[in-house]
């Protein structure tokens, strides 16, 4: 199938390149990115564009009980949203979370890439592979993870009495603080990864040069480094902001079936209210809010740190 | 004088022992010899990676997420390598606009794709399909591959395409012995990238998987969602090792570091 497929876009192309002279030279030119790009653009607009702006309309259906989906057209589900109480709360509930997840991943997350950054060669490479690895495995094994410490063994609460930090267990199971700690797990990979790539544009002599100019080990942190690293940190806010907002699995476990964020309540929606058209409706404003922002903040960030990038 | 402190590398090993605990936790977990929860104090015992073979709907999710991720990462591959090459290479209106909408999955919520694909899926009468769960990743993991293969195609020497278009090879054949050899490190690790995500794939694949047609993470979330057994750590534990297993390979291969961070993200 694939090999089928670049052949056919491949001799379409070129059938002028080897035999043409220049005249075919500007033909070639014209069309050939357009068909190699042909069955990919094929590809998304069946299976993106289209699902999307079907997803879109069934928002505008009406839903009863015992009449199931109505095929009109009306806002009646967003004003829901907007006006009811209960709505609010999980949509205010899930941009809390995900605002101590981003502010928590940058609290840990950036000072570790720069650690990271000053370890000798083969710790490093151990350490990052540690740091990164957790990305490959699955989001449900790692979140069964933080399940097993919080509830069941219940051994964090354990070792937190048994060193004398609190005197009775914390209850993380079920609650924002378990959704907050779990998801700042799953995501603080991406903002290390941000941060480092950021860190791989600063050359380690500058803050050499900085400190022998009689500079204090934290002024070259702060006048030195950390402008270099800002961008890195806001970038890989937004990936993780934008992914902790429209998180599903793992709040679906830790915060189980009462504590519902965006995502889950789209999913309770869905597969067991069967409301299907105000389930879209919560989809489809989750997806507005995740463009506008990742799209708003990068033109923000890209104007406001232009020669950090270049 | 850039050497990390006490102070730092305190930080940095709470920082490792925060990432590692809960998989190691589930590791620990799975070799419980008692048949509820616990840490296996009264001695380590293989029973319930036993167990997974006599649940032979865990060993079918995943024979099933083998086969979803290698078929629809090949698709993605295929579907890239002609749009990488067409980025790379040429300036054409629309350039810009076309590799956005390429990597526009990447902004899309996977809850928001889920919706979007049971809705399309069951009006097109592919709902509860493994053709519609393969087309579904097929899109999602699109953009990995394509990001790498878009970075290999970009750094290319099109000198050696001249030399042998100028020595009368076609176009095909430029592409198969010239063109293909030199961009394969980019196709692979893209291919890998994208069965990962495949492989891994929770939130969207909840919502179009059908208990006859699954996958393995879907099957051990709805499994988790009912009940925390030693079970389900054991799977868990068992997709750990391979995972480790794998990561390790890569990472002599190709470089865990160069295939995350993904060179050329411009």
């Amino acid at each position: 199938m694939t090999a089928v497929d670049s052949q056919n876009i491949m001799d379409t192309g070129p059938a002028t390149d080897t035999a043409a002279p220049p005249p075919a030279e500007p033909e070639r030119r014209n069309w050939a990115p357009y068909l190699l790009s042909l069955p990919a653009l094929a590809l998304y607009a069946v299976l993106l564009l289209v699902p999307l702006a079907m997803t879109f309309l069934l928002s505008l259906n009406s839903f009863g009980f015992y009449t199931g989906i109505q095929d009109v057209w009306q806002l009646g589900n967003y004003i829901d949203i907007v006006t009811d109480d209960y709505f609010h709360e999980i949509f205010l509930r899930t941009f809390r979370i995900a605002v101590l997840v981003t502010l928590l991943c940058a609290v840990l997350g950036a000072p570790e890439a720069y650690v990271l950054r000053r370890m000798k060669s083969p710790w490093r490479g151990l350490c990052l592979l540690v740091v990164l690895g957790p990305l490959l495995i699955s989001v449900v094994s790692r979140t069964l993870g933080w399940a097993l410490l919080f509830g069941s063994t219940g051994i964090i609460n354990t070792a937190l009495m048994s060193i004398g930090l609190i005197a009775t267990p914390i209850e993380f199971m079920y609650t924002e603080t378990g959704v907050v700690i779990a998801l700042t797990h799953v995501l603080v990979p991406f903002m290390v990864l941000s941060v480092w790539a950021s860190l791989q544009r600063l050359d380690p002599q500058v803050e050499n040069a900085a400190l022998s100019l009689g500079a204090k080990p934290f002024t070259v942190l702060r006048r030195v480094v950390l402008p270099q690293v800002v961008p890195g940190i806001l970038s890989g806010s937004i990936i993780v902001f934008a992914l902790a907002a429209s998180a599903f699995a793992t709040p679906a476990i830790i915060g189980g079936r009462r504590l519902k964020v965006a995502a889950t309540l789209a999913y309770d929606e869905f597969l067991n209210t069967l409301n299907w058209p105000l389930g879209a409706a919560v989809a489809i404003l989750l997806l507005i809010a995740n463009v506008v922002i990742i799209v708003g903040c990068n033109r923000l960030i890209e104007r406001r740190y232009k020669q950090v990038f270049e | 004088m850039n050497r990390n402190g006490p102070i730092a590398l305190i930080f940095h090993t709470l920082f490792l022992a925060f990432l590692l605990a809960p998989i190691l936790i589930v590791c620990v977990v799975a070799f419980t010899s008692q048949g509820y929860l616990s840490l296996p104090t009264q001695g380590l015992s293989l029973r319930w990676f036993k167990a997974i073979a006599d649940n032979p709907e865990f060993v079918r999710a995943f024979r099933d997420s083998l086969v979803l991720g290698a078929i629809s990462s090949t698709l993605a591959v295929g579907f890239s390598i002609p749009a990488a090459l067409a980025i790379a290479r040429h300036q054409f209106p629309g350039r810009e606009a076309i590799t956005a909408l390429f990597l526009s999955p990447l902004m899309v919520p996977h809850i928001v794709l889920g919706i979007a694909f049971l809705r399309f899926f069951t009006q097109i009468g592919l709902g509860g399909t493994f053709a519609g769960l393969v087309l579904s990743h097929v899109v999602i993991i699109l953009p990995f591959a394509l990001r790498l293969i878009l970075a290999a195609s970009t750094g290319m020497d099109r000198s050696i395409e001249n030399a042998a278009a100028s020595l009368g090879a076609t176009s095909w054949t430029t592409f198969r012995r010239v063109t293909l050899p030199l961009i394969l490190p980019g196709v692979a690790s893209g291919w890998v990238l994208a069965f990962i995500n495949s492989f891994d794939e929770v939130t969207m694949t909840v919502f179009i998987a059908s208990p006859e047609t699954t996958t393995l993470p879907v099957r051990l979330f709805l499994y988790i969602q009912d009940n925390i057994d030693p079970l389900v750590a054991a799977v868990s534990a068992a997709l750990i090792f391979m995972t480790v297993g794998a990561m390790l390979v890569l990472d002599r291969l190709y470089g865990l570091e160069r295939l995350l961070v993904g060179r050329g993200q411009e």
